[in-house]
């Protein structure tokens, strides 16, 4: 069993159409190196579920996205980010806006197997106006509550930046917190994974670190090694965000065929020259994690 | 307990927010923006040692995190509280936020999602609704606001319904909002809460030098004086000094607009 691909075999098994999730956390262990070989694909009209950072910006600058389902989309030191901001104000992209609880929720369902997940959030709050899709449900026990029936989020795929991975499909996650890159796992039909460090087998070179896996090999389809690949995101431990580079892909949204400068400048060669045009390898690995 | 004479209006409304978690035992408070994130860190070193506090990013923490760039200061960790576990902290109710919508209305519904236009076309597209929904249907909500205005405080409803308020109109069949929990609003000007009759807002105190024919002049909806209503305390010496210390890059001078005195000159 060897799952390794590299990023073109992946984006050949996707389609357009497909609803397609995004492990990490805003700007933090996002899936970059597969997000730019999309945007260097023909891929369209995409559905995209995450707690969004820049892939969800990218992918709406470059018009590939017919719908997002979120509970946020922010680069933290800029609360919004800026091709979303553009994406929503143009009325350019279905949403629907979910609290980041019932992302959980409806992510956690389709990984169960589940229609939907009951409970109070989102009750009296616009979220059931703009999802109007939503329907309540009556518990069946003697306290009768009425409550939301927040409805599975499948997906067709989820994509997945780690720490370590194997070629059986074990994958390690370092970093103070998990996020929900598990919940992207399990509602996923398939899952791929970038990996910073790529070996034969995890027991074999780090079996010390076995409760760092956030998911099992069963849900892995794909492994690719990406080393750098979750950058401009942090991909902790190894290196942090880049808040300059951030900054400069922000300003591009700014400007006149902003996204094209930025896509020419950046995106269009391949990951080598991706790593060479933002300042190499050893300028990504010194950059430090945030502190709060 | 010596008051202040000088202090900053940042400063007062910091003791003032520290004084919303006083009652309310072990829960995790969490103060979003420099401000409320202060006055929850008072409130653990001063009126409420029984409440949690995170490091801002994963941790738990007992004493709380100094703004900014902390020098030779390491975080001494209590626990851990990944965002998963947040949740499961917010949905069991055991948490009191203070937190800062956009634009606030009579029935205490704040927005942060988006200003203006069709929802699926905003004038302006802001935070989205975030974790508000959540938070405010399972847990106790206060608020910091910076700037009070009609723009704020607004005449109608907000323009999206973030977090929940008493608008029965907004509550599906079959539920109430009889539960949401709503604490204090402290603004530039006074502080408020939504406890008169029918959850109607009242004033519970206003700012040194401010009248409550002001804040009612830059209110959207009407105010009532509630019984008591007083001037907000003027912080002491041993809180200024806490703060100060939990904030050593005064990033707190930066909040306000040119960092007014607490005291309004009539």
């Amino acid at each position: 069993m060897n799952k390794e691909m590299d990023l073109k075999a992946v984006v050949a098994q996707l389609r357009d159409g497909m609803t397609i999730g995004f492990g990490g956390w805003g700007p933090r262990r996002k899936p970059m190196a597969l997000v730019r070989e999309i945007l260097r694909s023909d891929l369209k009209d995409l559905t995209l579920v995450a707690y969004g950072g820049p892939e969800i910006g990218m992918l709406c600058a470059s018009g590939k996205v017919k719908k997002l389902i979120y509970g946020f989309v922010s680069l933290d030191a800029m609360p919004i980010e800026p091709y979303f901001r553009k994406a929503r104000e143009a009325g350019a992209v279905e949403v629907s806006e979910l609290d980041e609880g019932l992302l959980l929720l409806g992510l956690q369902a389709a990984g169960h197997k589940l229609p939907f997940a009951a409970t109070r959030v989102g009750l009296g709050s616009d979220v059931m106006k703009y999802n109007p899709d939503f329907k309540t449900v009556k518990s069946p026990y003697g306290d009768g509550e009425v409550l939301l029936a927040m409805p599975a989020i499948k997906l067709d795929v989820a994509l997945i930046h780690v720490s370590r991975a194997d070629r059986l499909g074990n994958t390690q996650t370092d970093g103070p917190d998990p996020f929900f890159d598990g919940l992207f796992a399990r509602a996923a039909d398939k899952v791929f994974v970038t990996t910073e460090v790529l070996v034969d087998r995890i027991d074999a070179e780090y079996s010390d670190k076995a409760k760092s896996q956030l998911f099992e090999r069963c849900f892995v389809s794909g492994v690719v090694k990406a080393p750098l690949g979750a950058h401009p995101t942090a991909s902790h431990d190894a290196y942090g965000w880049d808040m300059a580079h951030l900054k400069d892909y922000a300003a591009s949204a700014t400007e006149e065929g902003g996204w094209q400068r930025y896509f020419d400048q950046y995106v269009k060669g391949d990951e080598a020259s991706y790593a060479a045009s933002v300042g190499g390898e050893a300028k990504i690995r010194a950059l430090p994690l945030p502190i709060f | 307990m010596t008051t202040a004479k000088e202090f900053t209006l940042a400063e007062l409304i910091i003791a003032a927010g520290a004084q919303a978690w006083a009652s309310d035992g072990e829960v995790l408070a969490t103060g979003i923006g420099p401000l409320p994130r202060l006055a929850a860190g008072l409130a653990k070193l001063t009126c409420a040692p029984g409440i949690m506090m995170t490091d801002g990013e994963a941790y738990l923490v007992e004493e709380p995190i100094p703004l900014g760039p902390r020098g030779d200061y390491r975080p001494k960790l209590s626990g851990w509280m990944p965002y998963s576990r947040v949740f499961d902290n917010v949905w069991s109710g055991r948490r009191h936020a203070m937190v800062t919508p956009v634009q606030v209305d009579r029935y205490g519904q704040g927005n942060i999602s988006a200003l203006g236009g069709e929802f699926q076309k905003p004038k302006v597209a802001m935070l989205g609704v975030r974790g508000f929904p959540g938070n405010s249907i399972c847990h106790k909500n206060s608020m910091f606001l910076p700037n009070h205005s009609k723009r704020t405080f607004v005449e109608g409803e907000v323009d999206v319904v973030a977090s929940v308020g008493y608008n029965a109109k907004n509550w599906p069949e079959g539920t109430k909002p009889a539960d949401v929990k709503l604490g204090v609003v402290i603004t530039d000007l006074c502080v408020f809460d939504f406890n008169g009759p029918d959850h109607a807002a009242q004033v519970l105190s206003l700012h040194p030098g401010v009248t409550f024919e002001q804040v009612q002049d830059a209110t959207g909806f009407p105010l009532l004086r509630a019984a008591g209503m007083a001037t907000t305390a003027a912080p002491t010496e041993e809180q200024l000094a806490i703060i100060a210390k939990l904030d050593p890059h005064n990033v707190r001078a930066t909040v306000l607009k040119g960092n007014p005195s607490g005291v309004r000159a009539a």
